[in-house]
């Protein structure tokens, strides 16, 4: 505990280094799904092959994937880019496949109504379809939001600042309560981050709040 | 002096893929200002028709002119955004407000939100519903609530033709007998063209001007007014489908000095009052 209230300010900024690797990431994996899924979603004899070549990224190793991406994209092993697009990769293979599903539960009545009345393709996506996959969506970001704030940790290793950082210090130097800090800190970012996109869900979705038929009704 | 033919249809026909043919060959006008009434069983052709005039479905051959304009020359979200179109199970938007719901076309069409939402609570009215639902989801409502509103959304931005899609299908009779005078006292208002498909001659006898009885395949039994065909049936199979061998196949007997009616299956439907 001497220890934690010795380095509030140092875990404040690795906290904050390390929302500053996962926020980027799950942003930009939310953004590149959504036309893949939507892809896989529209032409259905893509969906197998998409959904699994998405998947298959999240089997690519971490750590390996930390220190080849350099080389690939040409920079610095420490630079926090190589990180971002790592972490980008893994949010693509989870978010891609709820894309898709999201869509799929958007149903086909309420999409040929839309079109019926006249929404234009891209209208329909934007304001029917999109917001309809929803929960979904939600869903679906919240586990990446989660395990991307959980995987930024791997970085540590290469020296790169975040909360992963501070358990390998706290290993090598032998600091019990640095090791604990930067795990608890983790959790706890974590949580905060999906508390944040839970409340986000209630404020943009607020129909999936009020589905249930009021008392007060009296048909028709 | 506008078209009096606001649809027609010329030799339509729709194969689809696989081979299934739901139009063979189909020609009908569609005057202007009345109710249409399409009217046949499953496999009749009658959605496949009607889904044709706002190009949902495109006609392997034919063509459908509307206002003298064949439609496949023309931008189809344009041409959907002239047509009023209510469907079964209303096809709302779930995740908008029934006010925004009412105001989706003009909406699009680029209509400030303002005037829009002021259009939309008139039409609210219009339709018969309390303006105080504006700002309830539409499984908030009830089913007959919510074909109210899809009516209101079709009439949104005023428009001169109406394509109506089984819509007091999915409601309970009592709901569908409101809903059914509704239409008629708003036609008797409005004077839309409407064109309307159904399975229920019932229906059909109560809303249509003009009668269209489609066997299987869109080919015509017989149009005419709702009258015509029940004093005149062209055949075996349109006096079946009108019921006029079965429930309409009304009798009038002398009981204790008083005339009264008597259906098919002996059921007293009422007394004579005047003839004529």
């Amino acid at each position: 505990m001497t220890w934690v209230m010795a380095n509030l300010g140092l875990i404040a900024e690795r906290a904050l280094s390390h929302l500053g690797l996962a926020v980027p990431a799950v942003i930009a994996s939310f953004l590149l799904s959504l036309p893949v899924g939507w892809f896989a979603h529209h032409y259905r004899w893509s969906r197998t092959a998409l959904l699994g070549a998405a998947g298959l990224l999240y089997a690519i190793p971490s750590l390996p994937l930390f220190v080849l991406l350099p080389t690939l994209i040409g920079t610095g092993v420490r630079d926090r880019v190589n990180v971002i697009i790592a972490l980008t990769l893994y949010g693509i293979a989870l978010m891609v496949r709820s894309v898709a599903d999201g869509l799929d539960a958007v149903g086909v009545p309420t999409t040929s109504a839309a079109t019926a009345v006249g929404y234009s393709t891209a209208s329909r996506f934007l304001q029917v379809e999109l917001p309809l996959a929803g929960p979904v969506l939600l869903a679906g970001l919240r586990v990446v939001a989660v395990s991307t704030i959980s995987l930024v940790t791997v970085s540590g290793v290469l020296g790169v600042s975040s909360l992963g950082l501070l358990f390998v210090d706290g290993f090598q130097r032998g600091i019990v309560a640095e090791v604990v800090a930067g795990i608890v800190a983790t959790v706890l970012l974590a949580l905060a981050v999906d508390a944040a996109l839970v409340l986000a869900g209630r404020v943009l979705l607020p129909w999936t709040r009020r589905s249930r038929p009021q008392g007060s009704l009296v048909t028709p | 002096m506008p078209d009096a033919r606001m649809i027609e249809f010329r030799s339509v026909s729709k194969t689809y893929p696989d081979g299934t043919v739901a139009v063979a060959d189909f020609s009908l006008v569609v005057p202007r200002g009345q109710t249409t009434v399409l009217v046949g069983s499953s496999g009749s052709g009658k959605t496949t028709l009607l889904r044709m005039v706002n190009r949902m479905v495109s006609p392997t051959s034919g063509e459908v002119l509307v206002d003298g304009q064949d439609v496949a020359g023309v931008d189809p979200v344009r041409l959907r955004r002239r047509i009023g179109y209510v469907m079964q199970e209303s096809g709302l938007m779930p995740h908008r407000l029934v006010i925004d719901n009412i105001a989706t076309v003009p909406r699009l069409n680029r209509v400030p939100k303002a005037s829009a939402h002021a259009r939309a609570l008139e039409l609210m009215e219009l339709v018969g519903l309390d303006p105080a639902m504006a700002r309830r989801y539409p499984s908030q409502l009830s089913g007959g609530q919510q074909q109210r509103v899809g009516v209101a959304r079709a009439l949104a931005a005023d428009p001169d033709l109406l394509l109506m899609d089984e819509p007091f299908g999915a409601v309970d009779p009592i709901v569908r007998a409101e809903l059914q005078a509704e239409l008629l006292r708003l036609q008797r208002e409005l004077r839309k063209t409407i064109l309307f498909i159904t399975h229920d001659i019932s229906e059909a006898l109560l809303l249509g001007e003009q009668l269209v009885i489609l066997r299987t395949g869109g080919e015509i039994a017989q149009v005419g007014a709702p009258l015509e065909i029940v004093a005149d049936p062209a055949d075996d199979f349109v006096a079946g489908f009108v019921g006029l061998t079965g429930e309409r196949r009304l009798v009038v007997r002398r009981v204790d000095g008083v005339d009264i009616v008597v259906d098919g299956s002996g059921r007293p439907l009422g007394q004579v009052a005047a003839r004529g």
